[in-house]
């Protein structure tokens, strides 16, 4: 059941007791009013909405949708297509799975406004291929659609048609990144494009003019025309407008998806109250706030001075706001909305190995920073659990993660460098100590050794 | 390109009749790639030489086409799996709620390396990254199967579940 604190917009009927997804339960609910209204009007209209509304995509780019679409050269004569990124791997994000499971037609229904309005003709989910329940949740429910006249042909007697295809990707965190995506889609590998020139706007799928945008962006298109552009920009704060679906786990009593008003709370509620608190006895060590590729926050950082609009704030890790850009004042991102949390009990030297080893199997190898400075971490993370870190461990991988930082052609490169720049900033002395400590542990063991001999 | 090897390849009337309804649909025929090799590995189980040749055939593509897609792509398949693909989550999420134990504790029950069949067929285990339901750490998906909050209790049933559906032959 929905946290008291949660305000949902895209999740209200996704956990309600008998709802399905179904295409009967969808439209008894009011489904594909807003594609029926939409069809009736100018796309420009559509797009203005969008636009009002402000929705920042929920990706982890956090770049207007609206202005997104706006990109889009009105005189060109190239065809335009859709896609919907499905392909939710960055780790610690499990909010789009929900959507598409729970319902998918919301989905369908938002997609088929976004590509009325950009004046697409065909348009793809490209979903990851694990989700082998979602690919098929999606294609059973277009069939409906398509049965329906909502996809395909003269689309409810509008004169305007277009398809949509279900893509599944096979394994491969990179085909997240769009133009890697847009790669993979061509039936290539997903090296990503270099931008510019290949901006998915004007040169995207088959060199045409692409609009990619997140599973949760699409859905809120659905709801800011429902209600219109300003009025849906009243829900939430400037900065995040509409609402925000946060996937919080790691060491939580109550691990979950949260739809929460943007702004409308912080990580404390998120962590203490949604999120259940930590387990018995432990205390917050930190927590990863937007995707494990953004940088760890620490239970002791504070952030005191102004804020963008100029309001003066004091605040604590708990006070960061549920919102696009509170984490920024604490050097980090709110990225895709995942929080994972770790308690006191975390050996942080074993979790930036993991994540190092997550980062260093994606790396696609375009790129020789990315693919051997991510290499380096990985070993560098592995011998320190395995036994032999060194004192000088914690400035090497900083040293190799500032190399690869902006040194590439996708953001992959600042995925594999901001987790080591993060744990080290905020744990160098964990990670000394660390080093003491199995030094101190080596020692010992050869003077066993050699007391033995002796 | 060797045309040997396309001819004499095998594919079931099913298989193809889909790749057919499946390769018109794609403005570009190589975008069809992906799901044409998901066609062909669901119905031998992995993608051989002879296949990746006749995909390649099958959209007008070289071979190397394709071949570099199934050295990319860790889904696609170059050799056969154990009866059941056992694919247990250690990122962190995961990891932080125990996954390591749980993917040591499958090798151990059917006596096998990472990334190996088995010694008697039944499964392959292996570790996978994020798969986006962190909510629910630790998890495994078997095959097609995501299961959830996979602590002690629970793999013991899932590998007993797997050791009596692999007995009776399924
Ligand atoms: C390495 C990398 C991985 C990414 N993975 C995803 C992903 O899994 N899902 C997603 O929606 N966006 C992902 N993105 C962001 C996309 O490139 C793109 O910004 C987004 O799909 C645009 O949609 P939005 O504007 O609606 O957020 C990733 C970016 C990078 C650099
Ligand atoms: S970390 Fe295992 S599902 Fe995300």
């Amino acid at each position: 059941m929905p946290h008291p604190k949660e305000r949902r917009l895209l999740l209200s009927h996704a956990d309600e007791p008998g709802y399905t997804g179904s295409y009967e339960d969808y439209t008894a609910r009011g489904g594909y009013k807003t594609l029926e209204a939409a069809i009736r009007r100018e796309p420009a209209e559509i797009k203005k909405e969008v636009l009002d509304a402000n929705i920042r995509g929920r990706g982890g780019a956090l770049f207007p949708a609206g202005r997104k679409w706006g990109f889009l050269d009105p005189n060109s004569d190239k065809p335009v297509y859709l896609i919907c990124n499905a392909d939710e791997s960055e780790p610690g994000t499990f909010k789009d799975r929900q959507l598409i499971h729970k319902d998918p037609h919301q989905l369908i229904e938002g997609m088929m406004i976004s590509a009325y309005a950009t004046g697409t003709k065909l348009a793809f989910i490209y979903i990851r291929g694990e989700m082998f329940g979602g690919a098929r949740i999606l294609e059973e429910a277009i069939e409906k659609a398509r049965a329906n006249n909502l996809v395909g042909e003269n689309i409810l007697g509008s004169g305007y048609s277009c398809d949509l295809i279900v893509h599944r990707g096979a394994g491969s965190y990179i085909c997240g990144e769009e133009t890697g995506l847009i790669e993979s889609l061509e039936g290539k590998r997903p090296y990503p494009r270099l931008k510019p020139p290949f901006f998915p706007a004007a040169k995207g799928l088959y060199m045409c003019p692409t609009i990619v945008n997140n599973v949760e962006t699409l859905c809120q298109v659905k709801h800011a025309v429902e209600l219109g552009g300003k009025e849906y920009a009243k829900i939430g704060v400037p900065n995040c407008t509409g609402t925000r679906i946060w996937s919080l786990s790691g060491h939580v009593n109550n691990p979950g998806y949260f739809e929460v008003e943007g702004g409308a709370y912080t990580f404390g509620d998120l962590i203490y109250d949604m999120g259940g608190g930590l387990r018995e006895g432990r205390s917050l060590l930190g927590f990863i706030p937007g995707g494990s590729s953004t940088k760890v926050i620490k239970y002791d950082q504070r952030y005191r001075g102004k804020l963008q609009d100029g309001t003066e704030v004091d605040w604590g890790v708990e006070d960061i706001p549920l919102d696009c850009d509170g984490c920024n004042y604490f050097g980090s991102s709110s990225g895709s909305a995942a929080v994972m949390v770790m308690d006191d009990t975390t050996d942080v030297v074993m979790a930036l190995a993991n994540l190092n080893a997550f980062y260093a199997h994606e790396s696609c190898g375009q790129c020789t920073p990315c693919r051997e400075g991510s290499l380096w971490l990985k070993k560098i993370t592995h011998r320190m659990i395995a036994g032999e870190a060194r004192e000088e461990d914690a400035d090497l991988l900083k040293s190799i993660a500032d190399q690869v930082e902006g040194r590439t052609i996708c953001a992959h490169g600042e995925a594999v460098a901001w987790p080591v720049q993060g744990f080290i900033l905020r744990f160098r002395d964990e990670f000394i100590d660390y080093a003491r400590r199995q030094a101190r542990e080596r020692a010992a063991r050869e003077q066993e050794t050699t007391a033995a001999v002796a | 390109m060797e045309t040997n090897a396309t001819d004499t390849f095998e594919l079931s009337e099913e298989a193809r009749a889909e790749i057919d309804r499946v390769v018109p649909r794609y403005p570009e025929i190589r975008s069809a790639a992906l799901p044409v090799l998901y066609i062909v590995q669901g119905e031998k189980g992995y993608l051989s030489n002879e296949a990746i040749e006749w995909v390649s055939a099958r959209l007008e593509l070289e071979p190397i086409n394709i071949y570099e897609l199934v050295t990319f792509y860790p889904m696609l398949l170059r050799e056969p799996t154990g009866k059941r693909h056992v694919k247990v989550c250690r990122t962190l999420s995961c990891a932080l709620n125990g996954a390591y134990r749980v993917c040591d504790r499958f090798r151990e029950a059917f006596d096998c390396e990472l990334d190996e069949v088995s010694p008697d067929g039944a499964v392959t285990v292996e570790y996978v990254e994020c798969i986006a339901s962190c909510h629910t750490a630790p998890v495994v998906q078997i095959d097609e199967e995501l299961y959830h909050n996979v602590d002690e209790d629970r793999t013991e049933e899932l590998i007993q579940m797997i050791r009596s559906e692999t007995k009776s032959g399924s």
